[in-house]
């Protein structure tokens, strides 16, 4: 029985006459792990700051849990502890370690004593693999290490639904498979998640639904099997292929 | 605040050669400070240890110790050792000693962001060490240094101020006339702050325009960048 | 008169400049938060109003605020000379603070407030907790020069009879004709005062610095 996680309907975000994208609909069921692609600029990453209320759209509604989190007077510092979210530049806190930067939002949003947010903290960076640099300062660390502190500091909070904003765009080659592996797992263990990525291999392999978005609509969405071999839409197909040829690197021919 | 008015209007003309008197001031002190500034620059980038250090030593007691003492020692302390100034040059060396050590650390800093590339460029087609310092090198510092060293002459003119402690009839002199012959003090010192805070936005002005016609699209220094 | 009591008098005068400073320092940073913050983070009417403020105090050569400031205080409530120089000092101070603190506020980058709000904190808990802490550590060095340049400004309460080191130096220089040595030694300690501070203030730097690989 799917239960949805999130809900988005008709919603449509512009800034003066220019729209960035417009009318868009989607449902994510738990344990989901939906990729959104398409080319740049086509409003991907306002689409994620809209759905954690970072930036406002225009119209439209949203539901976390089947509550409307755009309602007039949503308590928005609230919601923003159910949606996890990271980031293509990691934004880590750069005056605190690892551990603190996962702790801050258990102990200033979540009230939680201190030990207890250590304790958790410490959990959730195990998670991802970095227990032993918990002392480390953001500059102290890899661009991968860093992000997948990131990834820990969004996990402690246990959100609903965690929502990546291109979080290997920024990474060196070499540095890119270890953020996924995180993510890879985190999709295995049934977190609810929504990425968005140009990372090809990802997308086939671990997404169960692929939302192509181009020119501020959706063009189509489905399951990766459907939208790398059978696609509805030449676009898709178009899009897909000369993706792949750019970023494929795990790509077997089909 | 209608007094402010009262006393403008009854002592404009007054007002008016103080502001001629402290623009001077602020003329020559920045002319002083370029000249001697940009030797100090100079011989803290280039110049061999010992001139380093004599002009390190220069700027960091002008920039310790406050203009007030400067002026004093100039004004009041030089006749003791047989070199008597009046008022008028006591404040102009004051201030443009003063200034020197301000302008030699923004022009130090604009020589430094240039940096090495630009000297060995120079010397790689047979120019001396002296003649890329003049034609390739302060060129460029010098164009590089105005944003930054548009502080320092609206900085001069506020601290020009002071030297009607020495009895120099500038803005501020004539400001406390008015206020012993209107027994009101804040209304003159208030009046006095307008045509100061004239002052200052004009010279702003034309500090920027200054600015704007002599950037170079592209080159601009590290911290003006943010 | 022998050197040692010269110095000696004209020493005594350090107190009153220390005062003077550890009055108006602080009172200009605790006026100069409020105003950063406001100017910052208040809204379009806040922050033209301080826009302004900055502009006009800071446009005004600081001994004639001192005196319109001065007469002000002293006017309205009976203040010794030395109180009424400090707090004008202090007021003075808060507009070049405020434009400091303001300047390292602003350049801690946006996405540490977008990465605040993140993990759900407020916007106030987001300044609180993350902004202000970054934006303290690039704010040590231009405060450092400001707290120098206010223990310079503190020889301006001379002129308000205040006495501290230079009128003590010229009270010291007219009865002994010796004004060159007087005036020296004034500016040996300010540069001592002036220097110590400095360094105390980079000492902090240097301990607040958060590591980080090169």
């Amino acid at each position: 029985m799917p239960n949805p996680i999130l809900v988005v309907k008709d919603l449509t975000k512009k800034y003066g006459d220019h729209i960035v994208f417009h009318d868009i609909n989607m449902t994510i069921n738990e344990g989901d792990t939906v990729v959104i692609i398409g080319p740049s600029g086509t409003g991907k990453s306002t689409l994620l700051r809209c759905i954690n209320l970072l930036t406002k759209a225009n119209s439209g509604q949203i539901w976390l849990d089947g509550e409307e989190i755009t309602a007039p007077g949503h308590d928005e510092d609230e919601v923003r502890q159910h949606i996890g979210m990271v980031f293509q530049n990691f934004l880590l806190f750069n005056h605190l370690t690892a551990l603190d930067n996962v702790k801050i939002g258990l102990s200033k949003v979540k009230k939680l004593k201190d030990d207890q947010a250590e304790a958790k903290a410490m959990q959730e960076l195990e998670r991802v693999g970095l227990a032993d640099r918990a002392h480390h300062y953001p500059g102290q660390l890899s661009g991968g290490q860093q992000q997948r502190v990131a990834i820990a500091r969004a996990l402690a909070m246990d959100p609903r639904i965690m929502l990546f904003d291109e979080p290997t765009s920024a990474l060196d080659p070499e540095l890119i498979g270890e953020v996924l592996e995180v993510m890879g797992k985190l999709s295995k263990d049934g977190m609810t998640m929504l990425v968005v990525t140009h990372e090809m291999g990802f997308a086939r392999e671990v997404s169960d639904r692929i939302i192509f978005l181009e020119k501020g609509s959706i063009v189509e969405d489905g399951p990766p099997e459907v939208l790398f071999y059978t696609p509805k839409f030449e676009r898709t197909r178009e899009f897909l292929w000369k993706i792949t040829e750019l970023y494929g690197k795990k790509e077997s021919d089909s | 605040m209608g007094s402010v008015f009262v006393i403008l209007q009854r002592f404009l003309p007054e007002f008016l050669k103080g502001t001629l008197v402290t623009l001077e001031l602020t003329a020559v002190g920045i002319l002083l400070g370029f000249a001697i500034g940009l030797m100090l620059a100079l011989s803290r980038a280039y110049g061999p240890k010992w001139l380093r250090l004599i002009a390190i030593g220069f700027i960091e007691l002008f920039r310790g110790t406050p203009l007030l003492v400067q002026l004093f020692l100039i004004y009041y302390g030089l006749p003791s050792m047989g070199v008597t100034l009046s008022q008028s040059v006591s404040a102009y060396l004051a201030l443009g000693l003063n200034s020197a050590a301000y302008q030699a650390e923004y022009i130090r800093g604009a020589i430094q962001s240039i940096g090495e590339s630009q000297m060995t460029a120079g010397r790689a087609i047979g120019l001396s060490r002296w003649q890329t310092i003049r034609f390739i090198i302060m060129p460029q510092a010098l164009r590089l240094v105005i944003p930054a060293w548009s502080n320092e002459p609206i900085s001069l003119l506020k601290t020009s101020a002071v030297v009607f402690l020495i009895a120099v009839q500038d803005l501020m002199a004539r400001g406390k006339r008015a206020a012993s012959i209107t027994y009101n003090p804040i209304g003159s010192y208030l009046a006095i702050a307008v045509i100061y805070l004239v002052m200052v936005f004009a010279m702003s002005a034309l500090l920027k325009w200054l600015e704007r016609k002599t950037k170079i699209p592209g080159f601009e220094m590290e911290t003006e960048k943010a | 008169m022998n050197v040692g009591r010269f110095i000696q008098y004209i020493a005594s005068g350090t107190a009153y400049t220390v005062s003077v400073s550890l009055i108006a320092l602080p009172l200009g940073l605790f006026l100069g938060l409020i105003f950063s913050l406001l100017y910052v983070y208040g809204g379009k009417i806040l922050t033209r109003i301080m826009s302004i403020y900055s502009t006009v105090m800071r446009g005004i050569p600081p001994i004639v605020l001192l005196f319109i400031l001065y007469f002000m205080v002293s006017g309205s409530i009976n203040l010794s000379a030395f109180w009424a120089g400090s707090i004008s000092l202090g007021i003075i101070s808060s507009a070049y603070q405020m434009e400091i603190i303001r300047g390292a506020l602003l350049s801690v980058s946006g996405g540490q407030m977008m990465a605040a709000r993140a993990v759900g904190m407020s916007r106030m808990g987001a300044i609180k907790h993350i902004i202000i802490p970054q934006a303290f550590r690039m704010a040590i060095c231009p405060w450092s020069n400001e707290a120098a340049i206010v223990i310079k400004d503190s020889s301006l309460v001379y002129a308000l009879g205040v006495p501290e080191i230079l009128r003590r130096a010229q009270l010291i220089s007219a009865s002994t004709q010796q004004p060159f040595l007087a005036f020296i030694i004034a500016g040996v300690i300010y540069f001592v005062l002036v220097f110590v501070t400095n360094r105390l203030l980079d000492g902090l730097d240097k301990r607040l610095r958060i590591p980080a690989n090169p």
